[in-house]
């Protein structure tokens, strides 16, 4: 009998259970940065986790709100400058996966953050691509966690911040990127895997109690399953445990009730 | 050479309608109080660089300090929008904002051209991205050696450099301690440049001979502003107020009541009011 779940907590469980003890993770805020706390503080508690303010191997206690609160500073095992960060660490090739997300994403992975609707004129202005466009080229390989609907998983989007799989098939090494991009994205429903041949964002497992039509709904183009679907194991009483002890930890460090 | 002033003068002295500003922090070590004393003293026409614009400069843009902002990441990290500069880019409330847009690694590059007296940076970056084409500062370069076509975006030599930093000895000298960002490269790239410190000590004592310090001489003022920082926060003094970034998105949500936040706690404040933020820690 498992313990009862919330789709939220489906996602973030599935996208940490993705890093291995020896990565060398570039985390995004949010989303990933919890699920890459969860993998550290469970089955990887020695991957490498580091973020875009220059904080390297660092091991919070609370979830930051921001990419540089002190907290990351305090337990890291150093802290460089932000160029030196983007430039010998970043674009010297030195991490293994990067962990994003975005507003938007269409079928090969590509990621807007940047606005909705025409960039002269945008109906939402967002706040833009940070470190995504580079280190989504720059990491070994690219993990992509965020909640799944028809308006964040779109036909086209509105802005390509950050290249993923391009136009599919070998689009990204014709642009002479070399690094694999996304292998993995996973939503508060499903898994998704690149196609091996086309690289279109293909389910291959599906959260428990998630069906095809209910994928089909909160997906912007026609969603392709991979021939056999399997299905995501559900958390287990660890997971869950130290995830809900994280999130109650880090609300009241902010200030907020948990 | 630094000369110590009290924070009206220092930015008096040195900042100017339609001057090219930088104030830098990467989300720590924010010059909040220096930001208030630009606002207060009506500076118009800014160019308002910055990686992460943060609520400071959503403060200036709302009220009408900035007519451009460079910049690679414009939210209120954790919490969502910036409201203020959203409203001046969709609807030029209070004034249109002419925006030029990097990414980090970009900007980051950018800054360090500068301090480095390079006309542009060079990095393998925006691969694939869309940017490139609506912002015509972002170029290629061949690389001479190996015919690889990189990136290439022109240095920041900002006019002002604005920063936060811990403390500053009798000299006048600043050490900067924690996350740096991009500090030290936005002073060495600028003409002039404003530190608002903690406190001022007789001597910084014993310290790793690596330490990030700005020496007197490439500080034009030095203003002591204890708890100058905050919301943002300062290592070794007190903590990111978190809570207060997340009042902040019902605060600028509104016009009205981004006025009437900005009237009490700026136009009708001075640098004396963000002491309590560093007695409270204490």
């Amino acid at each position: 009998m498992t313990e009862p779940y919330t789709a939220n907590e489906m996602m973030t469980v599935a996208a940490a259970r993705a890093l291995r003890n020896d990565d060398v993770c570039f985390v995004g805020i949010g989303l990933p940065s919890a699920a890459c706390n969860l993998a550290r503080l469970t089955h990887a508690p020695g991957i490498t986790l580091i973020y875009e303010s220059g904080t390297i191997a660092t091991r919070p206690n609370v979830l930051p709100l921001s990419i540089g609160d002190g907290e990351l500073c305090e337990t890291a095992l150093t802290t460089v400058s932000v160029p030196e960060m983007f430039r010998y660490w970043l674009q010297g090739g030195r991490i293994t996966v990067g962990f994003l997300s975005a507003a938007q994403i269409d079928r090969f992975a590509n990621l807007n953050t940047t606005v909705i609707g025409p960039c002269d004129h945008p109906k939402t202005r967002l706040p833009g691509g940070g470190g995504a466009p580079e280190i989504a080229t720059a990491c070994g390989k690219i993990f992509i966690v965020m909640s799944q609907s028809r308006r964040s998983f779109v036909e086209r989007l509105d802005f390509i911040t950050s290249l993923s799989h391009g136009e599919g098939s070998d689009h990204r090494r014709r642009l002479g990127v070399t690094t694999k991009g996304p292998t993995r994205l996973v939503t508060d429903l499903a898994i998704f895997e690149p196609d091996p041949e086309s690289r279109e964002m293909t389910v291959t497992s599906l959260h428990p109690g998630v069906t095809h039509p209910a994928v089909r709904d909160a997906t912007g183009w026609p969603v392709r399953f991979a021939s056999g679907v399997t299905e995501t194991a559900p958390p287990t009483a660890d997971e869950l445990a130290v995830l809900r002890e994280l999130h109650r930890r880090t609300a009241t460090a902010h200030g907020k009730a948990a | 050479m630094a000369q110590v002033l009290p924070l009206g003068e220092a930015i008096a002295a040195t900042v100017r309608d339609g001057d090219t500003v930088a104030m830098e922090g990467f989300t720590h070590l924010i010059p909040f109080a220096a930001g208030h004393e630009v606002i207060r003293q009506g500076r118009r026409g800014l160019t308002l660089v910055r990686m992460t614009p943060d609520l400071i400069y959503d403060q200036l843009i709302g009220m009408g300090c900035a007519d451009r902002l460079v910049f690679s990441w414009g939210g209120n990290p954790g919490v969502g929008s910036l409201h203020r500069l959203r409203d001046a880019v969709e609807n030029g409330w209070p004034r249109p904002l002419a925006i030029e847009e990097h990414s980090h690694a970009a900007m980051a590059c950018a800054y360090e051209a500068g301090a480095a007296g390079l006309p542009f940076a060079v990095l393998r970056g925006y691969r694939g991205a869309q940017l490139p084409a609506v912002n015509p500062n972002i170029r290629s370069i061949t690389c001479p050696f190996t015919g690889e076509v990189l990136a290439a975006v022109p240095a920041i030599r900002a006019d002002v450099a604005i920063i936060h930093a811990q403390k500053a000895d009798a000299e006048g000298n600043v050490l900067i301690e924690g996350i740096v960002g991009v500090q030290k490269e936005a002073v060495l790239g600028a003409k002039r440049s404003v530190v608002t410190v903690e406190e001022v000590v007789e001597s910084f004592g014993p310290l790793s001979p690596n330490a990030v310090i700005l020496p007197r001489w490439v500080i034009t003022a030095l203003a002591i502003v204890p708890g100058g920082a905050h919301p943002s926060y300062a290592h070794g003094y007190y903590k990111r107020d978190n809570a207060f970034y997340q009042a902040w998105d019902a605060i600028a949500r509104d016009r009205d009541s981004f006025t009437a936040w900005m009237q009490a706690n700026v136009l009708s404040s001075g640098p004396e009011a963000f002491r309590q933020h560093a007695e409270k820690a204490a």
